[in-house]
């Protein structure tokens, strides 16, 4: 801050109450990823670039398209076909040479997504699809980060910040809102639905504007609340959330299981649903070949005496997917719900190696079945 | 209650009244009847301002967000 031209260009923020030298310094030391260079990315890189956040982070394998540049203003015709990464860098560049701009173009996957986010504070997604908006998400929670959240569609807009570490309550995550992802064909994306250009720019700045208090300290962050716009009828709605810790079981518990994940494949449209009804759990009894597996507590009753089976409770299911042997597996637990998550999980570390099913509505329903029958 | 994002296309409308609902399961059980396709899709569900995820008390007056996933950027 002692620079002449460093003062000049911070000044009008400098001089706002509470904000002063001490806020500048702490957005030249703060280092921020950006993931998505899109829609809400590039006016939240713009305004942070402005700022004076002193690292900035972009990943994005993507390049620039002509049907891009009604809401991704950052880019010229003259950009179409180049790397959004490289073009947001020198672009950024030009706007404040005194900061770092760190590009990465390339796709963020579970190999590079740890090594990227550990290497900044604050995350902000800017992303445009489910399996990468759960890889981010799990891998904040993972490294503790704190993850700047916004997303839109058509005419509505939603911001939050999740997992922030310190705050009075549990972090809240995605997973807390949505457990699971949905499947492609369940929300339509802003190719199929459509965006009004003019949004992105509203929640990418807000975005923007929630990294920029987190740092300084400044005002009342979004943190486990969700905040939402509509363009068309300017409402604004925020929700308190809560975490669930039940959630907390869908995010994997370490570098190793999150290297496991297929988060593409969560979010593909699965043609054949993997639950299974008492009927279809029968046959697949009658042909043999398949390992059972109890998800419940030890405790837990009734008990199950009627086919061969062996328990590992919820908890321990990540660790134990080795000794899963057979390719086709049914996992049950009481009502179905948790043998149901317990196969979304598997499904991550199998993927279309093994048949994983949930039995639906639990051993209760299927003994049920039984006795009526 | 209040209807966000593409869950208007199944509502038909940003906003409802319901009577006679003392809980969220009833309400979107009466929902459902209505709106079959509502059936299918995902939402999170909040009572005045506060998510929830277990069945909820409605008071008289309270008021219910409807809140689709969406991930667009």
């Amino acid at each position: 801050m002692n620079d002449k031209n460093s003062y000049e260009r911070y000044q009008r923020q400098v001089i706002l109450p509470d904000f002063g030298e001490e806020g500048q310094r702490k957005l030249l030391n703060a280092k921020v990823l950006v993931i998505g260079a899109g829609g809400l990315g590039c006016p939240a890189l713009q305004y942070l670039a402005a700022a004076g956040i002193g690292t900035i982070g972009i990943v994005d394998h993507d390049t620039v398209s002509l049907n891009n540049l009604h809401r991704q203003v950052i880019y010229s015709v003259s950009d179409i076909g180049l790397s959004k990464a490289k073009r947001a860098s020198a672009i950024l560049n030009g706007l404040n040479p005194d900061i770092k701009i760190v590009p990465y173009d390339e796709q963020l996957t579970v190999e590079n997504a740890l090594s990227i986010i550990e290497r900044f504070d604050i995350i902000i997604d800017g992303t445009d699809n489910f399996a990468t908006r759960y890889m981010i998400n799990d891998a904040c929670v993972i490294l503790d980060k704190p993850l700047i959240y916004g997303a839109v569609s058509q005419f509505d807009g939603q911001v939050a910040i999740f997992n922030f570490q310190g705050g009075d309550e549990m972090p809240v995550n995605y997973r807390d809102l949505f457990p699971e992802p949905p499947k492609e064909d369940e929300v339509l994306n802003c190719a199929e639905a459509g965006v009004l250009g003019v949004l992105p720019g509203i929640i990418g700045t807000m975005q923007a504007n929630e990294a920029i208090k987190l740092i300084t300290g400044l005002g009342d962050p979004l943190i486990n609340r969700l905040w939402t716009f509509n363009a068309l009828n300017n409402h604004v709605y925020e929700l308190r959330l809560k975490a669930n810790p039940e959630t907390r079981l869908l995010i994997p518990d370490g570098e190793v299981a999150f290297e496991q994940m297929n988060y593409e494949w969560l979010c593909s449209s699965a043609t054949e649903s993997f639950e299974i009804d008492a009927e279809k759990f029968d046959e697949l009894l009658e042909n043999g070949k398949i390992e059972i597996i109890d998800v419940r507590q030890p405790n837990e009753t009734p008990e199950v005496n009627e086919f061969e089976h062996r328990r590992i409770p919820m908890q321990q299911v990540e660790a134990s997917a080795d000794s899963i042997k057979s390719d086709t597996v049914v996992l049950f637990c009481q009502t179905g719900k948790r043998s149901k998550q317990a196969v979304i999980l598997l499904s991550g570390i199998f993927g279309s190696d093994k048949k994983l099913y949930s039995l639906k509505g639990g051993i209760v329903n299927w003994k049920n079945h039984h006795q009526l029958s | 209650m209040k209807i966000f994002g593409q869950l208007t296309d199944i509502i038909k409308s940003n906003t409802l009244t319901l009577t006679d609902t003392t809980d969220t399961k009833s309400l979107v059980d009466e929902l459902k009847k209505q709106y079959p396709a509502l059936d299918q899709a995902k939402y999170i569900l909040a009572v005045d301002k506060q998510t929830v995820t277990e069945n909820t008390i409605l008071k008289d007056g309270s008021i219910v967000a409807l809140l689709p996933p969406f991930s667009g950027g």
